[in-house]
């Protein structure tokens, strides 16, 4: 749960970053195999002739059952895996270096480090390519206070709560202001209520930063709450089994979203397409 | 508070029972000196003892950091090339197979009678602890966090500084406080295999004399100086590693 006196509300203003991030970047995967050499028989295939487009500044949902090769996926947009066949492209870039330098990674634990305040985690973020410590705090400051943070600057990780540190995580992945996010099942670690409440933060939280938003999730409501679009994959090796157009405009609210009649239709359409 | 009087209460008993051991009759006054005459041995000594306890700290504290540096450099090395750790640490625990007493008379032929053989001996023991751990740590850093750096853009180096060494300091420190403790059995054992000087040589020339209490005295130096040694590191840990402290507690 959140500490006493956090403000949830957020004054959706221009974005901090420069413009360059705002437009987004497009990825196109298009026939993509991974597979894992297995300790003993035939080779684990996580992922097997997949297809995948992400227009630029569209959030895509990747739901699918766990050990669906969610997590491949990721890295491999990420540049931090190469794929055994087919192609991975963001942006113009097709090779590992150039789609590493296009986005962030948000894992599905915040991984702060406990030694350095909230601030200086956030700040990790630019300080990892070289920049000065007191100046990539400085740029991290007006996040604190545009995703209501204020006054948890200097608290350590140790201090905070599992929505806040999240929250924490999430501006180090704001920070780089690079055009694509990739965000890895980012509220499984939270109890439900602080996970709706991070819903709607993070939902809000993109109407302000506008990206490219890879968000992977084993959560269907989840990915209709915050996605344009939600892909669905299939049991290993995954593949796109299903792929849902939601009409709504974005930012929605959470508490209407429960009962919107659209929403209700694709969740049922997309529990389908997994069984 | 409450652990500084259960340790001074269990103190007090071990000096008590050592009085009773030592005014049996059927105990030899040469083999154990009573805690009385260990206090008067501190009272005609003292200069003796003090001046000694210099040279002895001096070795200890040199040695120490001959260590710290060797073992640092030893643990980022072997960190970061996976060809020198395979090739280095066979070599590694095999440093701490060799008996150093039978060391300690050779570094003495190789260095002569000065500091030389006593730092290298006191180093040789005490960088084994702190190389080890300090790799442990390196080690034990999350794959995940390192994914992360390397996805954010961050140099082997920068990460080694920013995350896997600020991760590793708990351990770096785990290693000092072992080091600290059996530093000052390195520089006594250095010192007997020839000195002139040295609490370790008095305490070996006043068995040789007969004069047990100075003996004791010098025991009790050393023991001091050993549990001083590593409560300064216990707490260096505590101020340079607060975030540890902490979690621990929660």
């Amino acid at each position: 749960m959140p500490a006493k006196g956090v403000d949830f509300r957020m004054n959706v203003g221009a974005p901090v970053t420069g413009s360059r991030s705002e437009a987004g970047i497009g990825v196109t995967l298009s026939g993509v195999a991974r597979r894992y050499p297995a300790r003993r028989g035939a080779d684990v295939v996580a992922l097997e002739d997949l297809d995948l487009e992400l227009r630029a500044g569209e959030v895509l949902g990747v739901v699918g059952p766990s050990g669906c090769g969610k997590s491949t996926l990721l890295e491999l947009v990420a540049g931090l895996q190469e794929p055994d066949s087919g192609s991975v492209t963001v942006g113009e870039e097709s090779d590992p270096a150039g789609r590493r330098a296009a986005c962030t990674l948000m894992p599905q634990r915040d991984l702060l480090l406990p030694w350095r305040d909230a601030l200086g985690n956030a700040a990790l973020a630019i300080e990892a390519t070289g920049t000065p410590s007191r100046e990539a705090r400085a740029r991290a400051e007006p996040f604190f206070e545009r995703f209501g943070l204020s006054d948890f600057e200097h608290a350590r990780p140790a201090a905070l709560s599992g929505g806040m540190r999240q929250r924490v995580a999430f501006i180090r992945t704001l920070l780089p202001g690079r055009p694509l996010l990739l965000l890895d099942e980012p509220f499984a670690a939270l109890d439900a209520i602080t996970r709706a409440e991070m819903q709607q933060w993070l939902a809000n939280a993109l109407a302000a930063e506008p990206r490219t938003v890879l968000l992977v999730t084993h959560d269907v409501e989840e990915a209709l709450f915050l996605a344009d679009r939600v892909a669905v994959l299939s049991p290993r090796p995954g593949r796109v089994v299903a792929e849902l157009d939601v009409p709504l405009p974005r930012p929605r609210d959470r508490r209407a979203a429960v009962t919107d009649p659209e929403l209700a239709r694709l969740r049922a359409r997309a529990l389908e397409a997994l069984s | 508070m409450r652990r500084v009087v259960l340790s001074g209460l269990l103190l007090a008993a071990f000096v008590a029972a050592w009085a009773w051991l030592a005014s049996l009759q059927s105990v030899d006054d040469l083999t154990l000196a009573s805690p009385g005459e260990v206090v008067q041995a501190f009272e005609d000594d003292w200069s003796l003892l003090w001046d000694n306890a210099w040279v002895t700290l001096t070795e200890v504290l040199l040695g120490l950091a001959i260590a710290v540096v060797a073992g640092v450099v030893f643990a980022v090395g072997m960190h970061l090339s996976r060809a020198l750790r395979d090739a280095a640490y066979p070599l590694l625990v095999g440093s701490q197979a060799i008996p150093i007493v039978v060391l300690a008379p050779i570094f003495v032929l190789a260095f002569d009678y000065g500091i030389g053989p006593k730092l290298a001996i006191v180093a040789l023991i005490c960088f084994f602890p702190i190389t080890v751990n300090l790799l442990d740590g390196l080690r034990a850093v999350e794959p995940e966090l390192l994914k992360l750096m390397r996805s954010l853009g961050a140099s082997r180096l920068r990460t080694l500084r920013s995350v896997e060494l600020p991760a590793a300091l708990p351990y770096l420190f785990s290693g000092l406080k072992i080091a600290a403790a059996v530093s000052v059995i390195g520089a006594v054992f250095g010192e007997w295999a020839g000195a002139d000087e040295g609490l370790g040589r008095l305490v070996l020339l006043g068995n040789n004399q007969l004069q047990t209490p100075r003996v004791y005295a010098g025991i009790v130096i050393l023991t001091v100086m050993a549990v001083a040694l590593f409560a300064l590191t216990a707490l260096a840990e505590r101020v340079a590693c607060p975030w540890n402290r902490k979690e621990r507690a929660a």
